[in-house]
């Protein structure tokens, strides 16, 4: 590494929108700071594009702490980049060294079409959610929280399963584009909570159904979403959903086509 | 012109319940003939949204990222206050009520912070009730944690992301009542104005972010729950996209901007490491239960250390000044933040600054871990042990953290009367984008507790009141001051692609952040204030001639947003300068230099500053005319704060 921080090559996939087709484009990154986030370093590149006139590089980001789940980017092959259990927000420059060559594409998924360059349509995980993420309380009228006990376990247990940041790496990560780890975490969550029994088995068969339809592939078991997530989801809520999920079909169909009585 | 806050006559605890039966109701079968828009999905504007939906009303929601749950209210870390004496430790509603009171260094109002520490209660059962997977103890239920400027334990977390969780319970409400069709939501849709019809606020002007489309939308009331301003800094603990866009747009059309120079700088973040930063991330105030604030005892050893000739670990017992414990021993490392951060800053001005830049002290946890465990410790704080290695490559299990106050939060914001109602009729503001409830000075875990109280326990009771008065005439774009303020929108985004000169608007940005921090920041004083004055005027002007912004409108063009962002944040500093150039006291995170003890604490002038200033926009480049409403304190005397 130069005195003035490294000089990288930086192949970034570049597509104007959904209707244009995309291409690689080399960019030179240079005098990069080993204390640079991965952000910041598309920030200076950015910066200098914009100073020649160039239409800078389009990418997600937000809360840059890893937390908001807006970040992807598909970095040398792996989403969030070579290090396990942080986002690309989180990623720094000090994982590469100088010289390097670095490809950065977008989630590659047909549900996640590219909307510009590296950022992509996640509206799919909202409409799974929607489908029947949720405990179906209104505001008002709930019991004293102490009311409902829940033993550590299981509320840690849920707890790691609510940690999910709905960024779609799990997504990226499998080979058929299967939404299982992401979707299984929210059902989990829910199913090892007593709030969450009343709905149990209609969530389950709501949010599969919509998963299935925004095309998202099936589940193999290889495990590239639990190795590549950020939040570090473990594959075992996969099992808890499918458990619920055969135990719905299989006894309790008929929860998923009563109407709801509420407002 | 009188503000008048309604606040509701009568003793302070019966003030709310009082006021909630005197208002008027909307009949279930009515509300579905009433449009509600609102603007940010956070705490504030997700749990608003869904809980107006469940009561029967339409909401549009609208949102600038591409899913509600993204709003930066995820990224809250160590808690949310409630009353609720689980540890029978003497909290009371009362208590919570004074504690942050006197945290906000009595510059919020009596009335608005008492119902606040009410509804406190029902938020930890609405969410739970959600499944929002709160700390527990091995009896099943819910643990409390201790936070700054309170002596009981009243904090209620989800390890180190509470916000995250609290959120996602907002979003998940929001997202069955749009599975329901009660709310319709606009992702990556940003607000750019609000229309005004016959002086009563009835629609907004959005860009859709990834067609450039400019959409007008009408609804019988409009609430902004858009956030803070700290970004205004440039570097902040806010995320990217924080702005002030909406309520600026809102105060233009006459909403007055309540104490805009009331920012909330935060003790404990990591330390910037050079020009390529792009933001500042926080380590939760949480820390401060365990950790132990210290700086080198003298100048050489902090030179030593930045030197490399020291290690931190190398520094003996007698070395090390925990100067927080030493100068407020009662309540020690967990003074407000205000005051924490002050004492930091000290530290570094007298030289004895750590970290390669000398501009950070240590945050200890070797006792802690002694004490509990390096297990019990990750238990409670892994997840932030681990940001704080992934950003500076540093392990806090074996050597201090390095911090360093950043710009937090925003305790100014739209001015609201107690209905949450701005001046303009139908116009509401909740959550950080408000003034309200948390004076000159926000106490830890207390911005979850008021986004939530506003958006799930205030406003779906106040605003029925204002809707049954106005009557359920539908309300639709056709008005002619749709199409007007639309082509005020146009314009001016027009005007924004047309610059196409030598200057980044990030360049332009850094530039404001950096005189704000430098004349607006933990300390500022009348010189100093009225230097920036005139540097943010030129700067302004400069930017709306030189500044570079690319692509056209029809098109996702981040330079277009950003820029729209940063030309209001440059109004915005200069009244931010303005308010602090008023008010002549210190009090809370304002802090002048004029005014303070002899022991260099904010000396308050409760004589002629005891007031909420409002300003009134009146026109391009004209000076802002400030409105005055009285803070009466009818319940607590006021006293100059104390955490010695």
């Amino acid at each position: 590494m130069s005195a003035n921080g490294m000089n990288l090559t930086l192949k970034v996939w570049r597509q104007k929108n959904a209707q244009t087709a995309g291409k690689f484009v080399t960019y030179k990154a240079e005098s990069i700071s080993p204390d640079m986030s991965f952000l910041e370093m598309l920030d200076v590149v950015n910066e200098s594009l914009v100073h020649k006139g160039e239409d800078p590089i389009y990418f997600d980001h937000d809360c840059r702490e890893g937390i908001c789940g807006m970040c992807s980017l598909y970095i040398n092959g792996h989403p969030h980049g070579p290090k396990r259990a942080i986002t690309t927000c989180q990623l720094h420059m000090r994982s590469f060294h100088d010289g390097q060559t670095i490809t950065i594409e977008p989630w590659r998924a047909a549900p996640f079409p590219v909307i510009k360059d590296l950022a992509v349509d996640r509206t799919a995980f909202d409409r799974i959610q929607q489908a029947g993420g949720y405990v179906s309380v209104n505001t008002g009228g709930v019991p004293d929280a102490n009311e409902i006990p829940i033993p550590k376990v299981i509320a840690d247990e849920a707890f790691n399963s609510a940690t999910c940041i709905g960024c779609g790496a799990c997504v990226a990560a499998c080979k058929n584009a299967s939404a299982m780890l992401f979707v299984s975490a929210k059902v989990s969550q829910l199913g090892m909570l007593p709030q969450g029994q009343p709905e149990r088995y209609r969530r389950v068969q709501s949010m599969v159904a919509q998963m299935d339809e925004e095309g998202f592939g099936s589940c193999t078991n290889t495990g590239a979403c639990e190795a590549e997530c950020p939040k570090e989801i473990k594959l075992t809520n996969i099992a808890r959903m499918n458990n619920d999920y055969f135990s719905a079909k299989l006894f309790r169909q008929e929860e998923l086509h009563e109407q709801s009585h509420g407002e | 012109m009188i503000l008048d806050a309604k606040i509701p006559a009568g003793p302070l605890a019966e003030k709310w319940s009082t006021h909630k039966f005197n208002l008027k109701l909307v009949n279930p079968a009515n509300k579905r003939k009433y449009d509600v828009i609102v603007v940010g999905t956070g705490l504030a504007g997700g749990a608003a949204a869904a809980s107006l939906a469940e009561l029967g009303y339409n909401v549009k929601a609208f949102c600038f990222q591409d899913s509600p749950r993204r709003a930066h209210s995820i990224a809250a870390q160590g808690g949310i206050n409630a009353a609720k004496n689980y540890r029978n430790d003497g909290d009371s509603v009362y208590r919570l009520f004074y504690d942050t009171i006197k945290g906000g260094d009595y510059r919020a109002r009596e009335g608005n912070v008492y119902r606040l520490a009410e509804v406190s209660v029902n938020i930890i059962d609405q969410c739970v009730a959600q499944g929002v997977p709160f700390a527990r103890e091995y009896g099943g239920l819910l643990d409390n944690r201790s936070f700054g400027g309170a002596q009981v334990s009243r904090t209620f977390y989800a390890r180190g992301q509470t916000g995250q969780q609290l959120l996602l319970g907002a979003y998940s409400a929001l997202n069955r009542q749009i599975n329901a069709g009660k709310v319709k939501m606009y992702t990556r849709t940003e607000m750019l104005d609000v229309v005004i019809v016959d002086g009563k606020a009835q629609g907004i002007v959005t860009r859709n972010l990834e067609t450039g489309k400019i959409e007008t939308h009408s609804g019988h009331a409009v609430l902004l729950c858009t956030g803070g301003y700290g970004n205004v800094f440039y570097l902040s603990t806010n995320a990217m996209g924080c702005n002030v866009t909406a309520a600026w747009r809102a105060h233009k059309r006459g909403a007055f901007f309540g104490n805009p120079c009331y920012t909330q700088i935060h003790p404990t973040c990591i330390p910037v490491t050079g020009d390529h930063q792009s933001k500042l991330t926080l380590m939760s105030e949480s820390l401060r239960n365990d950790g132990r604030v210290w700086a080198p005892k003298t100048v050489e050893l902090a030179q030593k250390l930045r030197k490399g000739e020291l290690k931190v670990t190398d520094l003996k017992e007698e070395d090390r000044d925990y100067f927080l414990e030493r100068k407020y021993p009662s309540f020690g490392n967990l003074v407000p933040r205000d005051v924490a951060s002050r004492n930091g800053k000290e530290m570094v001005d007298e030289g004895r600054g750590v970290g390669s830049t000398g501009v950070a002290v240590f945050l200890d946890f070797a006792d802690a871990i002694k004490r509990l465990g390096e297990d019990a410790v990750r238990a409670k704080y892994g997840n932030l042990f681990d940001m704080y290695y992934q950003i500076t490559n540093e392990d806090p299990y074996k050597q201090p953290m390095r911090i360093y106050p950043a710009v937090h939060y925003t305790m100014g914001g739209l001015w609201v009367d107690y209905n949450l109602m701005t001046n303009v009729d139908g116009l509401y503001a909740l959550g950080e984008a408000n003034f309200s409830d948390h004076g000159a000075n926000r106490l830890g875990a207390s911005a979850l507790m008021q986004g939530l109280a506003d958006g799930y326990f205030v406003i779906p009771y106040t605003i029925g009141d204002y809707l049954a008065k106005i009557g359920p005439k539908p309300v639709d774009t056709k008005h002619p001051a749709f199409e007007q303020t639309k082509k005020d929108v146009e314009e001016r985004v027009k005007k924004l692609l047309a610059l196409r000169g030598n200057k980044t608007v990030d360049e332009y940005h850094r530039e404001l952040g950096h005189i704000m921090w430098e004349y607006c920041g933990m300390a500022r004083n009348e010189e100093g204030l009225k230097k920036a004055k005139g540097l943010i005027q030129n700067l302004r002007a400069d930017f709306w001639k030189n500044a570079i912004v690319l692509g056209e409108n029809e098109e996702l063009n981040q330079s277009l947003e950003k820029a729209g962002r940063v030309a209001d944040f440059l109004e915005l500093g200069e009244l931010m300068v303005d308010d602090a150039l008023m008010r002549k006291e210190s009090c809370g995170g304002h802090f002048r230099v004029e005014s303070q003890t002899p022991e260099g604490e904010a000396l308050r002038d409760d004589e002629h500053f005891a007031f909420v200033s409002a300003w009134e926009y009146k026109g391009d480049n004209q000076p802002e005319e400030l409105h005055k409403e009285e803070l009466v304190f009818e319940n607590v005397h006021l006293t100059q704060r104390s955490y010695k």
